[in-house]
């Protein structure tokens, strides 16, 4: 239902590249600051939590939950019917927004809390994105 | 005792509102702004200080003739004016300048002379939101909202009750864009936008302007129009990105901005008399009462189903229509702004009895930024 190569491309800067070369080679990157351990997201070369600047690149699990979502019923180039944008809480405990593929897109098929996985997918010759699937295949 | 050092003495909107399709950006800002000189028995040369969103406040002064001491261009999208409200009022506190014009015009409808919003790719939100086909606030606003239900334990049917009761507000309103009635059952049956919300429980797309005039409290009694002074106000902001707020159901930069306003105008919710909530979306009444501590969590949804903040409730809410009803030109601040002046001046079509308190609050983005002013009657409390 998402045609990949019609997604609208993210241009990385210094600060987020390290965040695209890992779904390159199917790692979801998050930041971890080395003297409060804040978990953050997105990319910055420093902790929000307390200004430092002491912070390393880690790879997280990939594992996530359902926090909300809408179905947009408006048309997208990239899309074909209704689709759901949502966000995910990773088991790291930062958010991200993404699509739920593998999955029908609707109210039934998608329950708060259900539990979810990353999937990557390459939109451009430069970029992979991460995506989010039902644990346990489609619902 | 509390004294209030500067007061709305001017306030205006467009002469026309809806589809204005012979009417640039620009000059939406310039036909509000010379209807609140108007309004205030000024000329533009008594005007010194100057602020905008949307256009820069240095185009506006331009285009008006206005060569200012001072200038705010604060851009949080649409609670800029309420911000601007705060911030004039400090300049003027502090002598920076005397009078000050506030204008807001928005060709959001017909798009005469106006420029686009797309995020940049290398912005984060381009980055990290826009490849996952959002197509603005109807789809980034929206988002949270199946959490908040779950979580408060608010009904579909709550939410729909807040487009019926504003509803009724704007079918006292001659100047309103939707005045028919409307049902629960309706709104929930209206074309779905994007599940859960229906068109109806999405703003209105219109054009339209607004401006403020604001002066010292000492000048403000020799005006043609009764005053109205600020008590009080509070400004913050969050995220530019939905996905990134702290708690999806409810609104840090509400619960700051709300608290300051409250504190600084020394008040208390049985204090407000007229209350105005930033309504894009449907769902922004019930953060907006929970946020801003007029109920407790999880009871907003009742307490407008039950008809508290409709005609004849005891605490009056988004009396022209909303952004639901009245008009939505994009940045819609400036018209809540605008009622809670006519409310506190008495000049309101839906009229409430005896308005001496009324709190104005204002989103910017989608929960990104927030502003609440608190306006008076009465000069000292």
């Amino acid at each position: 239902m998402i045609d990949f190569s019609k997604v609208t491309t993210p241009t990385p800067t210094p600060e987020t590249a390290h965040f695209f070369q890992g779904t390159a080679i199917g790692e979801l990157r998050l930041q971890r600051c080395d003297l409060c351990h804040e978990v953050y997201f997105p990319p910055r070369p420093f902790c929000p939590a307390c200004g430092s600047k002491a912070v390393s690149v880690f790879a997280a699990c990939g594992q996530g939950r359902l926090l909300s979502y809408v179905i947009n019923h408006r048309p997208h180039p990239a899309f074909e019917g209704p689709y759901a944008i949502a966000i995910v809480v990773l088991e790291e405990g930062v958010k991200m927004m993404s699509n739920i593929i593998n999955s029908a897109q609707t109210p039934e098929a998608l329950r708060l809390d259900m539990p979810l996985q990353v999937v990557f997918r390459t939109i451009s010759d430069d970029i992979v994105l991460p995506y989010f699937e039902p644990v346990g295949g489609d619902s | 005792m509390k004294s209030a050092a500067v007061a709305i003495v001017g306030a205006a909107e467009t002469t026309e509102l809806g589809k204005i399709p012979g009417m640039s950006q620009i000059q939406l800002h310039a036909d509000a702004a010379l209807n609140a000189l108007q309004d205030a028995g000024l000329t533009l040369s008594d005007i010194d200080g100057v602020a905008t969103a949307g256009e820069s406040p240095t185009a506006v002064a331009h285009y008006l003739g206005i060569a200012p001491n001072w200038v705010d261009g604060t851009a949080v999208g649409g609670c800029s004016f309420m911000l601007h409200v705060r911030h004039a009022t400090a300049a003027i506190e502090a002598g920076l300048c005397h009078t000050v014009l506030i204008t807001h015009g928005e060709s959001g409808r017909s798009n005469v002379g106006r420029a686009g919003r797309a995020a940049a790719p290398a912005s984060l939100s381009g980055q990290f939101e826009a490849p996952y086909g959002g197509m603005g606030p109807t789809t980034s606003f929206t988002l949270p909202v199946l959490r908040f239900l779950k979580d408060t334990g608010t009904s579909i049917e709550q939410l729909a009750s807040v487009v019926v009761s504003q509803r009724q507000w704007a079918m006292k309103n001659p100047r309103a864009t939707l005045q028919t009635p409307i049902t629960i059952d309706e709104v929930l049956s209206d074309r779905v936008i994007a599940y859960p919300f229906t068109k109806s429980m999405c703003c209105l797309v219109t054009d339209g302007g607004g401006a403020l005039i604001l002066t010292t409290a000492e000048r403000a009694v020799d005006f043609p129009q009764k005053p109205v002074y600020l008590l009080g106000s509070g400004e913050s902001t969050e995220t530019p990105m939905i996905s990134q707020m702290r708690d999806v159901t409810s609104s840090r930069a509400f619960r700051m901005s709300g608290a300051r306003a409250f504190e600084s105008a020394g008040i208390t919710h049985s204090d407000v008399d007229h209350l105005m909530i930033y309504d894009a979306f449907a769902h922004l009444p019930l953060y907006g009462l929970e946020d801003l501590g007029f109920c407790t969590r999880g009871q907003a949804g009742a307490m407008i189903a039950s008809g508290e903040t409709s005609p004849g409730g005891s605490l009056p809410l988004n009396t022209n229509g909303g952004g639901l009803s009245y008009m939505h030109s994009g940045m819609y601040g400036m018209y809540a702004l605008q009622e809670s002046v006519r409310q506190v001046r008495g000049s309101a079509a839906a009229q409430i009895k005896d308005v001496n308190i009324s709190v104005c609050h204002g989103v910017g983005g989608m929960f990104a930024a927030s502003g609440t002013i608190v306006m008076s009657g009465s000069r000292f409390r």
